[in-house]
């Protein structure tokens, strides 16, 4: 039998008023990858930053190449050969591509030679990136490619990928794995978190699945079906929607052949867009990131009001020129793809968070009925079982899929009338994914407009009644979901609807 | 070793124990500088920490110096959680004083005590005023705020220092660069007799209370501090940055400016170049030790109140230079800004298996 890459026997790690890991061993064999499956909090995050240095086991012992290891830090990972591309980006917004590669790297390069070597390592695996680009004009999918070649400029024996493929197209997941398996032929190691049971079905070679801290089992993934690695991870399995044929109700919003330069050199000019989303539907907006969706919900949130007045309507009063506070006293209310900091304060409490974008708990004058606000935040904590600490828990305290649930949350028990939201559920585990999409069909149920934007197709597929792809700042006609294929949605991404789209006109109008 | 490790959650406990720890650390720091200026220490420290108390008149030089302090901090406490770093609260106080005096300069023997109103909002409105350049330059050109608001301090005092010398300068002053003494009726009513504290304490305790409505209890007042603590945020609730800026300026500049017309229409009584005492700047330090919290900003006031009058007596009965307050205040600020590392690190004496904290 071949020596143990990474073992890791009998780790346990507590925080105060929780058990993060509890008496968790996983043996990772060289040129294996190797998935890490479980919800939101079952501890997946802790055990990779044990494993990565960054937190201290307390009981437990990390064996790397048949030696006992204490890692005391990153820096000390690397140097064993340890890498992590992480869920939450750690990039210096200021700073170019080259240069946030460049920093996390030992200095004894130049950073011409490190431009040099990303150029290489993107092309060698088809990663689309340039070296010079500022990184607050990226999307999010592009800085996790730069995250990626990051950590592949390392040349580590073990890769750590905390939900790698979140925000990628198909076609870019399939890269992905294409670079991953080479990367698994060439000998190397990986650690694979996802939500994805096909994604670690068709990657890995075998699976840990913990729950609540522990490990309740251990399989090899090709052998199982999505629904048994679901109920590993849940206990229970994940609530099916069915589809069924909907008639849709009154034009709620339209936009007008809206077109609107960007406004960073590094936007995308969003060119005669049209759009109608009507009451009692869901439309699904796909696209690779940094195809415009950004310009356009700045546009449709009343974040960005340069529009004409005329260019966008919410039934037939013209919105292009409001601000969010009056969009959102016609009924619409927008659940953002950034949840820290723009979705939520993240120093402020939930409660305090509600006032974002709630008024209930206003009396005259904007006085605010505290007790009122905490009860509103409890029934939201309760009604979308966010775990937190209470309604005054710092925003910031939640994980990625509780303040999701939250800010989701907090957006349908306002019932809108035209709800708009973006990537909804990102990061977020399968059981509360399950749980805001059907939050979202049920809001659509009761007669509301809703406008999806995701990087999911799947989820699309799942939740939408008609698509359109976005692509360089241009929409698609719209696609019924039956006609709606992988391959087909796939092509528009790339701009390529002229030819398909005549057959789909009449569905558009 | 000494090492810091990052906490999950900001130390509420430390949040207020670092001003006091910072205060301890100031006391200490002093204590060694007496002894090192070869003055006994603990008369030192009596200067600063118990002549100020001990008696009813004293107590009342406390509050005179300790109302103007807090008044200006709320303001600034209000830019401050805005992100506004208005830093010249005290070019705004000497244009209220400016304005304060010019309408107190009106006055004649039998104009009616309405003049005090008009006094004091003629103060406010030349804060105003000159924070309204600050807030203009910046929604208008971007002009940093920092910068701006700290040149217009010189140009106010250039501007006092043409007016007493010049147009305003008593005929009847033997040529001193000061105005005549104002009328009596244009000054604030004092509460007591025997003291000099005016009705400008209890303005400046309602005006606590009322910053704290307003931040604490109003959704406007909500919306001002999102834009400085998260403006994405801000911008996606809908809450105008145009606004919170200039609310911001024009609630301290109005603040800084009440306080230098209680100022000239209190305890000095004219214009003279001597108006600016720094109050503006030591509000700074008020602001930040009282936490930018209403509650805390009054007990800080005190504080450097306490700094203003020890520093007084220092120079007239321990013959240490007048500038020992500057030092005091220039500790406190030193010790705080160390001390508020405790909010978000915890100290650890570190072994070599200590862990460092998440990257």
């Amino acid at each position: 039998m071949t020596l143990p890459l990474l073992s890791l026997q009998g780790i346990t790690k507590r925080y105060p008023g929780v058990v993060a890991n509890q008496d968790v061993s996983l043996t990772v064999l060289p040129g294996q990858a190797h998935a890490v499956l479980g919800e939101n909090g079952a501890g997946k995050s802790t055990l990779m930053k044990i494993i990565y240095g960054s937190v201290k086991p307390d009981e437990g012992q990390v064996f790397f190449e048949g030696r006992p290891v204490s890692i005391r830090n990153p820096q000390e990972a690397r140097k064993l050969g340890i890498s992590m591309v992480f869920q939450h980006f750690s990039l210096f917004d200021t700073l170019t591509v080259a240069e946030n590669v460049w920093l996390g790297l030992d200095k004894t390069l130049s950073l011409a030679q490190v431009t040099e070597r990303i150029v290489a390592k993107a092309s060698e695996y088809g990663l689309d990136l340039e070296p010079d680009r500022p990184v607050h004009t990226l999307s999010v999918g592009e800085m996790q490619r730069v995250e990626i070649i990051r950590a592949l400029l390392t040349e580590p024996k073990l890769l750590i990928l905390d939900e790698p493929t979140s925000v990628l197209t198909p076609q870019a997941v399939e890269k992905l794995f294409v670079v991953l398996h080479k990367l698994v032929s060439q000998g190397v190691s990986i650690l694979y978190i996802s939500h994805k049971l096909h994604e670690i079905r068709a990657l890995c070679s075998a699976c840990t699945v913990l729950r609540g801290g522990k490990v309740t089992g251990m399989c090899d993934p090709r052998e199982e079906t999505n629904a048994s690695l679901s109920r590993l991870m849940i206990g229970a399995e994940p609530p099916t929607l069915a589809p069924e044929p909907r008639t849709p109700g009154a034009l709620v919003l339209q936009v007008h052949g809206l077109s609107l330069p960007k406004q960073d050199p590094f936007g995308v000019d969003l060119e005669a867009v049209r759009l109608q989303v009507r009451a009692g539907e869901v439309v699904g907006l796909a696209g690779v990131s940094g195809n415009g969706q950004r310009e356009l919900l700045w546009a449709l949130s009343g974040e960005d009001r340069r529009a004409a007045p005329q260019a966008i309507t919410m039934g037939q009063t013209p919105v292009g020129a409001m601000g969010p506070q009056s969009r959102r006293r016609l009924g619409l209310h927008f659940v953002p793809e950034e949840r820290l900091g723009r979705g939520a304060v993240p120093s402020l409490g939930l409660a305090h968070n509600l006032l974002l974008t709630r008024r209930e708990a206003l009396g005259t004058g904007g006085w605010i009925r505290m007790d009122a606000l905490s009860t509103q935040a409890r029934e939201i904590i309760a009604r979308f079982k966010v775990k937190a600490n209470g309604p005054d828990a710092p925003a910031r305290s939640l994980s990625g899929g509780n303040l999701q649930k939250f800010i989701v949350g907090r957006e349908i028990s306002a019932q809108p009338t035209l709800f708009i939201v973006s990537q909804p559920t990102w990061g977020v585990d399968v059981g509360a994914a399950a749980q805001i999409r059907s939050e979202i069909l049920a809001l659509r149920d009761a007669g509301c407009a809703v406008l999806v934007v995701s990087e999911e197709l799947e989820e699309l597929f799942e939740i939408s009644d008609r698509l359109h792809v976005i692509a360089k700042g241009r929409l698609s006609p719209s696609m019924a979901r039956a006609d709606a294929t992988v391959a087909r949605i796939g092509e528009w991404m790339s701009g390529l609807w002229a030819v398909s789209a005549k057959e789909d006109d009449h569905v558009a109008a | 070793m000494l090492r810091l490790e990052p906490r999950a959650q900001t130390s509420r406990a430390w949040t207020w124990g670092s001003p006091l720890l910072a205060l301890l650390i100031t006391v200490v720091v002093g204590v060694l500088l007496f002894a090192a200026l070869g003055k006994d220490p603990w008369r030192g420290l009596q200067m600063f920490f118990w002549e100020p108390l001990k008696s009813g008149y004293a107590l009342g030089e406390l509050m005179v110096k300790a109302t103007p302090l807090l008044l200006i901090a709320l303001g600034l406490a209000v830019c401050f959680r805005s992100n506004v770093w208005n830093i010249g609260a005290e070019g705004q106080f000497i244009l209220g004083a400016i304005c304060a005096g010019g309408v107190a300069l009106l006055a004649g023997k039998d104009t009616g005590r309405w003049i005090v109103v008009a006094v004091l909002l003629a103060g406010m409105l030349g804060g105003m005023l000159w924070a309204g350049v600050v807030a203009w330059l910046r929604d208008r050109f971007h002009a940093s705020e920092i910068l701006v608001s700290l040149m217009l301090v010189y140009v106010a005092t250039m501007l006092l220092g043409y007016l007493v010398y010049g147009p305003w300068k008593d005929p009847a002053g033997y040529n001193f660069p000061q105005t005549k003494t104002f009328e009596a009726v244009t000054l604030v009513p004092r509460l007591l007799s025997g003291s000099r504290v005016s009705l400008g304490l209890p303005l400046a305790l309602l005006a606590a209370a009322g910053v704290w409505v307003f931040l604490f209890r109003t959704r406007a007042g909500f919306a001002q501090q999102v834009g400085g603590l998260a403006p994405d945020a801000a911008r996606y609730a809908g809450f105008s940055s145009r606004r919170a800026l200039w609310t911001a300026l024009l609630v301290s500049g109005g603040a800084a400016g009440l306080a230098g017309g209680l100022e000239v229409a209190g305890p000095i009584g004219q214009l003279t170049p001597y108006v600016p005492a720094g109050y503006g700047f030591a509000a700074i330090i008020v602001a930040f030790v009282g936490r930018l919290h209403p509650f805390g900003m009054v007990l800080s006031a005190v504080l450097m109140s306490m700094f203003y009058i020890g520093g007084e007596l220092a120079q007239s009965r321990l013959g240490l230079p007048k500038s020992i307050t500057g030092v005091f205040q220039g500790l406190l600020l030193f010790a705080l800004l160390a001390c508020d590392t405790l909010v978000n690190y915890r100290v650890r004496w570190g072994s070599t298996q200590a862990r460092q904290g998440a990257v």
